[in-house]
């Protein structure tokens, strides 16, 4: 099977902006390069991307091949999936990465079944073998029960899909030097089967989880809606974002956008503090690789403490606004 | 309209742990579900059916007793399912499976006008099998659908997003995974249940559907588990107790040292 030697990013931009991910996966990607001595490129769909390509230069990306075409302005699977499959039948890359956002979830399995391609979901460790010539991919399975490292020994390129803020972005200057390739793309034959027609975005914009330094989530053992209150005291007294348990956001005490785990986010801040939150692997899938894991339970043997770097043993309505107090005088 | 529903047979999987000496699952007496997600999708078929007519055929892959889950959906109001099951067809990853399935499909007398698949199955969370069995359809699909309603042409569709939603117009026959906010399962009733435990459930094998042999089980499946572990135990952690004034004070300290602060 003859390759390019090449490592490639999917470059998810939306309105004109790159996904966080995409960076973070640039990273990653130089890490395997040098390793593999494969070369790292980015391949950007939209329509006028020509000003997109030095913030993927700055992060690691060699190359850029641009698929250029109004029809690739906004994510549509048809599109999108014939473009990057063309791309990738001609040039062969050895590796093909995505981020695992609902365009990447969506795009790679569809690209995959056209290229004839292995692809692993949601992977949480990258690595390469030197000796067998395969990218080692690892990924939580059953919810986080195991660990399992699938590899592709017979198939080119290998896919994966990695989630945000997993692994961590590294810009390496403003002006980085890369090549552009202007690669033509036709996609007169393919119908159009589907149209966006509205997007809406959901003003629960009081902040970023996934961008959060640090975040404060709320668990069963809030106890009530209103209690909630001493969760948002604490993060604002942090700069911190909030987050919360599912069966929080299932009481309605909550938005469905600050559930973190398996079926919510994945975040990664330097720190975390799970309050009330009994550790259920579906949650750990979601907050386990924070920097630091602080957990407030009365129950000691709430298994949210087998991940936490500091586990407080108590009730949460007194330990949370003690803590809130503590920030305020150490900040003043 | 015609409807099929797409779903797998699941390990509990809470339940599912690894011995960490030996590696290997323990996954014995572990009770078996329909993929929670997959009960949203086929929800929808039965909403999609009670308002606009039609069949809603129930389609799953996987050992003998799978059946079992296939049972359960006709309890619950689907009104035919079939079995894919063949020896040959094991150890299929997600690219082997979209393919067999997509065959199973094309066998059917009447072709759907819409095929539903839950957003990703728990055991596996790959959610790519629906993408994947679209695809070797040649049918539009989107993922992350909450709400689906018919038009003249096709479909109107909420999908969710990252950060609230789209509506997208969609051609007929079309293709969807349905998330976990559209709705919730209704309850089995008693007579479906019991009609249900005597219903003839179709057994495709490989004679059936008479894939391409590389295409299938294991030899079709790019992906191969290499190993599987535990996952790592986080050493070095400390607990706190006593008085909340001072494991907060303690804590500070803690966190300052370690320069998170
Ligand atoms: C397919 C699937 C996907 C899922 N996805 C997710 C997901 O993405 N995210 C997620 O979070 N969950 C998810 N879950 C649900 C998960 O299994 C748990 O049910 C959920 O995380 C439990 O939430 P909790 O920890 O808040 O509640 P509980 O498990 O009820 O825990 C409450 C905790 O609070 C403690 N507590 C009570 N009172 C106090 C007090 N006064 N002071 C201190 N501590 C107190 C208790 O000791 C207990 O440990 C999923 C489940 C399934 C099946």
């Amino acid at each position: 099977m003859s390759t390019t030697k090449e490592i490639w990013v999917f470059a998810e931009q939306r309105n004109g902006r790159i996904a966080g991910v995409v960076n973070e996966l640039l990273s990653k990607a130089q890490e395997l390069a040098e390793k593999s001595g494969f070369e790292v490129a980015a391949v950007l769909p939209a329509s006028g991307c020509a000003d997109l390509c030095q913030e993927l230069f700055n992060y690691g990306a060699k190359k850029v091949y641009t698929l250029d075409d109004p029809k690739l302005a906004d994510y549509q699977n048809d599109y999108y999936s014939r473009a990057i499959a063309a791309l990738i039948n001609d040039k062969k890359p050895e590796i093909v990465l995505y981020g695992a956002t609902t365009i990447g979830r969506s795009l790679a399995p569809t690209v995959a079944v056209m290229v004839d391609a292995g692809l692993t979901a949601d992977c949480t460790q990258l690595d390469y073998d030197t000796e067998g010539c395969n990218l080692l991919q690892t990924r939580p399975a059953f919810g986080g029960n195991i660990m399992a490292t699938i590899i592709c020994p017979d198939h080119r390129p290998q896919m994966a899909t990695v989630r945000s803020n997993v692994f961590k972005k590294e810009k390496l200057g403003d002006s980085e030097a890369g090549e552009t390739i202007e690669y033509p793309v036709d996609l007169s034959g393919v119908p159009e089967r589907m149209r966006r027609i509205e997007v809406v975005h959901e003003d629960d914009n009081t902040i970023d989880l996934n961008a959060a330094q640090y975040i404060v989530s709320g668990g069963r053992g809030v106890g009530k809606p209103e209690n909630f209150k001493i969760i948002y005291d604490l993060a604002s007294e942090l700069g911190a974002a909030v987050g919360a348990s599912r069966a929080t956001v299932d009481a309605g005490w909550i938005s469905h956008h600050h559930q973190v785990g398996q079926t919510g986010k994945t975040v990664c801040p330097v720190v975390y503090v799970a309050c009330g939150i009994s550790g259920a692997i579906q949650h750990l899938a979601g907050m386990q690789s924070s920097d630091v894991i602080v957990a407030v339970n009365k129950d000691p043997d709430a298994p949210i403490f087998d991940v936490a770097d500091f586990g407080l043993i108590g009730d949460l309505h007194v330990i949370v606004p003690e803590f809130q107090k503590q920030i305020a005088a150490f900040k003043a | 309209m015609n409807i099929v529903v797409c779903i797998k047979q699941v390990p509990d999987s809470d339940k599912v742990t690894i011995d960490r000496e030996t590696n290997r699952l323990n996954r014995a007496g572990v009770p078996s579900i329909i993929n929670p997600f997959d009960e949203n999708a086929l929800e929808m078929a039965l909403q999609l059916k009670d308002k606009h007519g039609g069949k809603v055929t129930v389609i799953s892959m996987g050992p003998p007793q799978a059946v079992e889950a296939l049972r359960t959906a006709l309890s619950h109001g689907a009104d035919d399912a079939i079995l894919i099951s063949d020896r040959k067809f094991g150890g299929a990853d997600t690219w082997a499976t979209s393919y067999t399935i997509s065959l199973a499909i094309k066998k059917l007398e009447v072709q759907p006008d819409i095929i539903l698949f839950g957003k990703q199955a728990i055991d596996g969370d790959t959610a790519q099998v629906g993408p994947g069995v679209a695809h070797f359809l040649d049918l539009p699909m989107l993922t992350y659908a909450k709400a689906v309603e018919p038009t003249d042409a096709g479909f109107k569709v909420e999908k969710v997003t990252e950060d609230g939603y789209e509506i997208w117009e969609i051609d007929k026959p079309a293709a969807f995974t349905v998330v976990k906010e559209a709705n919730q399962l209704r309850m089995p009733s008693l007579k479906k249940k019991m009609a249900a435990k005597k219903a003839e459930i179709p057994t495709w094998g490989f004679d059936d559907l008479n894939p391409i042999e590389e295409n299938i089980g294991l030899a079709g499946s790019p992906t191969k588990v290499s190993k599987i572990f535990a996952p790592p135990v986080k050493l070095n952690k400390e607990i706190l107790s006593g008085e909340p004034a001072e494991m907060i004070t303690e804590l500070i300290q803690k966190l300052k040292e370690r320069n998170v602060l």
